[in-house]
């Protein structure tokens, strides 16, 4: 196993060495040029209550009287060093507002994972082995509806139906009203996940649907499919027997690549539903031109799309020995 | 990579349509999203307004007078609708039209340079290593938001996935034995762009801009949805479905399906136009 796993680990390590410090570059350039004051965007609605030498104590204190490029190096020293800077917006160090959201993110979007994983790959299943005829006609329809749908849409219309017009599940947030997430207890937060999970699966589902449809159907017309139905084996039962491993392999390899969306969709859906996860800071710290968080958030979701493609590569090599020797090269 | 996965992969010899089907599928597809665009673009210069606040006509359901309904503010839903579209439109069409040729151009400079080539692939990780719309963010942010800040987000973030596959056409056509003929014959760039690598690249092109549309637009509702995006004052898809989340507790369904519905169908439209323009490019797809 070693044989392919560390020539692989060594080399996205090397990747990471370089990605990490152009991407914190790029990023911070675009902070930069951003014409959102932000002594402006802190101040607000208290505009009558700041004259101009407090702007100028405020910016001074933030250090932004400084050029960008001292500013880099001196951002970049204090993260080496661990420390990522003070958030504007909520008013404590970022390292701590990520470390305090990240846990229900990842509930949000490790739940939407599962899920999507589950109904994408069922119906890719089902679709290849009923290919042409109506099922997989319908499947196809619904994958190419999703994929045009905006998750945030199908969230508003989720509240709509069934938290406003059934009354089965509550419109938002993570815990019921009156209560923080950590007093309720799991069983009083489960029903506010479900909505917002559907609603961040949606983005994961169609790309996984058209993969597992692709790829199972192409052994479906293999010779050795074509071997099995003569001997009297079913489309269903070829599908998901013998024709399941030849599925989920690149099923699996596609959906962890694709994680890093999940994330992507569930900024939005984060402010649909009022979640309180690193999504709703993300388009708090956008909107109140909080530099610093939006750096951190940033970095963090790189992490994260870069271990989910590391994964990827990993499954994809464990599940399939074929693609082990092409990795050596 | 993970990426390439998706491309490599061989479509089923029963998938292949015919050459025919393929080309009538084409227009049909083709006629029914170019025609909707049409219709879109044409709302702004009808009878309709947008902005018009009618005080004892606010938060009404759908009837034959206003069969979106009406916003809190007693504004037409159907009328609001779809002066979003036209406006979601013109920035998908703006935006899409940079997104393609900045592809075009990094695969072009990527196929004559090799040091060009390794920058694009440099840029390329970069702009794949964050997830899309963090990125349409960050960029947004950085253009400080309303129309040219989702312009710019849209535009600066979409190109990845064209240019790749603009640079493999180019570099394989680039390779081929026909144009290492041509060269040898004495034949000057410009003739083997015009005359072997335009026919290749050009259905990619338009394929890839029509597929890039539906992108843009679904991205721009969504910076508009956190307001980042379309000013609050010109009607947008993205503003439209924010508003609704205060009528939405009272039941007012009508604000957020009609607007969103309106989105989707033209993002549907685009999106199995640019599919069928996708096979029709493919010479992998179909025989005579």
């Amino acid at each position: 196993m070693t044989g392919w796993l560390l020539p692989l680990l060594r080399d996205r390590a090397i990747r990471l060495l370089w990605l990490l410090p152009l991407a914190a570059l790029g990023l911070f350039t675009l902070v930069s040029v951003a014409p959102i004051d932000p002594v402006q965007a802190y101040v607000g609605a208290r505009v009558a209550l700041v004259g101009p030498e407090q702007r100028e104590a405020i910016a001074a204190a933030w250090g932004l009287d400084a050029p960008a490029h001292e500013r880099f190096v001196l951002w970049a020293r204090n993260v080496l060093s661990g420390d990522l800077g003070d958030s504007i917006t909520v008013n404590a160090p970022v390292a701590q507002v990520i470390a305090d959201r990240f846990p229900a993110s990842l509930a949000l979007v490790g739940s939407a994972f599962v899920l999507s994983f589950i109904l994408g790959a069922a119906l890719g299943v089902i679709a290849a082995a009923t290919r042409g005829r109506w099922p997989d006609r319908i499947i196809r329809a619904v994958a190419v509806v999703l994929a045009a749908s905006p998750g945030f849409w199908i969230g508003l219309l989720l509240i709509a139906v069934f938290a406003v017009g059934l009354g089965w599940l509550p419109p938002c947030c993570a815990a019921p009203p009156g209560m923080t997430a950590s007093e309720a207890g799991p069983a009083a937060r489960l029903p506010h996940l479900v909505l917002p999970v559907i609603a961040v699966s949606v983005v994961g589902i169609s790309p996984l649907i058209l993969h597992t449809r692709q790829r199972l159907a192409a052994f479906l017309e293999s010779p050795a499919a074509t071997h099995l139905a003569s001997h009297g084996a079913r489309p269903l039962w070829l599908a998901f027997g013998p024709g399941l491993r030849h599925a989920m392999g690149p099923a699996i390899t596609v959906h962890l690549a694709g994680a890093g969306e999940l994330f992507g969709g569930s900024v939005l859906a984060e402010a649909v539903f009022a979640w309180p996860g690193l999504g709703q800071a993300t388009v708090r710290a956008a909107v109140g031109a909080d530099a610093p968080l939006l750096m951190g958030i940033a970095l963090a979701t790189l992490l994260f799309v870069f271990a989910g493609n590391l994964l990827a590569d990993i499954a994809a090599r464990w599940l399939d020995p074929r693609l082990r020797t092409e990795a050596r090269q | 990579m993970t990426e390439a996965a998706f491309d490599a992969t061989e479509i089923p010899v029963a998938e292949r349509l015919p050459r025919r089907a393929v080309r009538r599928q084409l227009v049909r597809r083709g006629s029914v999203a170019v025609g909707l665009l049409a219709a879109v673009l044409a709302v702004p210069h009808l009878p309709l307004d947008p902005l018009s606040v009618d005080p004892f006509a606010r938060g009404l359901p759908p009837t034959l007078a206003a069969p979106f309904g009406t916003d809190l503010l007693g504004r037409d839903v159907l009328a609001r609708t779809f002066a979003a579209l036209a406006i979601s439109a013109q920035v998908g069409l703006v935006a899409a039209s940079i997104s393609t040729a900045i592809a075009l151009a990094f695969a072009v400079a990527a196929t004559f340079s090799r040091t060009a080539d390794r920058i694009v692939g440099v840029l390329t990780e970069l702009a794949l290593g964050l997830p899309h719309f963090v990125l349409v963010l960050m960029v947004a942010y950085a253009a400080g938001g309303g129309m040219t800040g989702v312009i710019l987000g849209v535009a600066l973030t979409h190109w990845p996935r064209l240019s790749r596959v603009l640079r493999h056409e180019a570099q394989t056509v680039a390779a081929a034995d026909y144009v290492r003929i041509s060269r040898a014959l004495g034949r000057s760039r410009v003739w083997i762009a015009r005359h072997h690598m335009a026919p290749h690249l050009l259905p990619q092109l338009v394929a890839g801009f029509v597929l890039i549309f539906p992108h843009a637009i679904l991205h721009e509702a969504g910076l508009s949805f956190i307001g980042l995006g379309i000013e609050p004052h010109l009607p947008s898809i993205g503003v439209m479905l924010a508003d609704s989340l205060r009528g939405l507790m009272a039941g007012h369904w009508w604000v957020a399906l009609f607007p969103g519905l309106g989105l989707v169908l033209l993002a549907l439209a685009f999106e199995v136009f640019g599919e069928a323009l996708r096979r029709a490019a493919d010479p992998r797809e179909g025989v005579a």
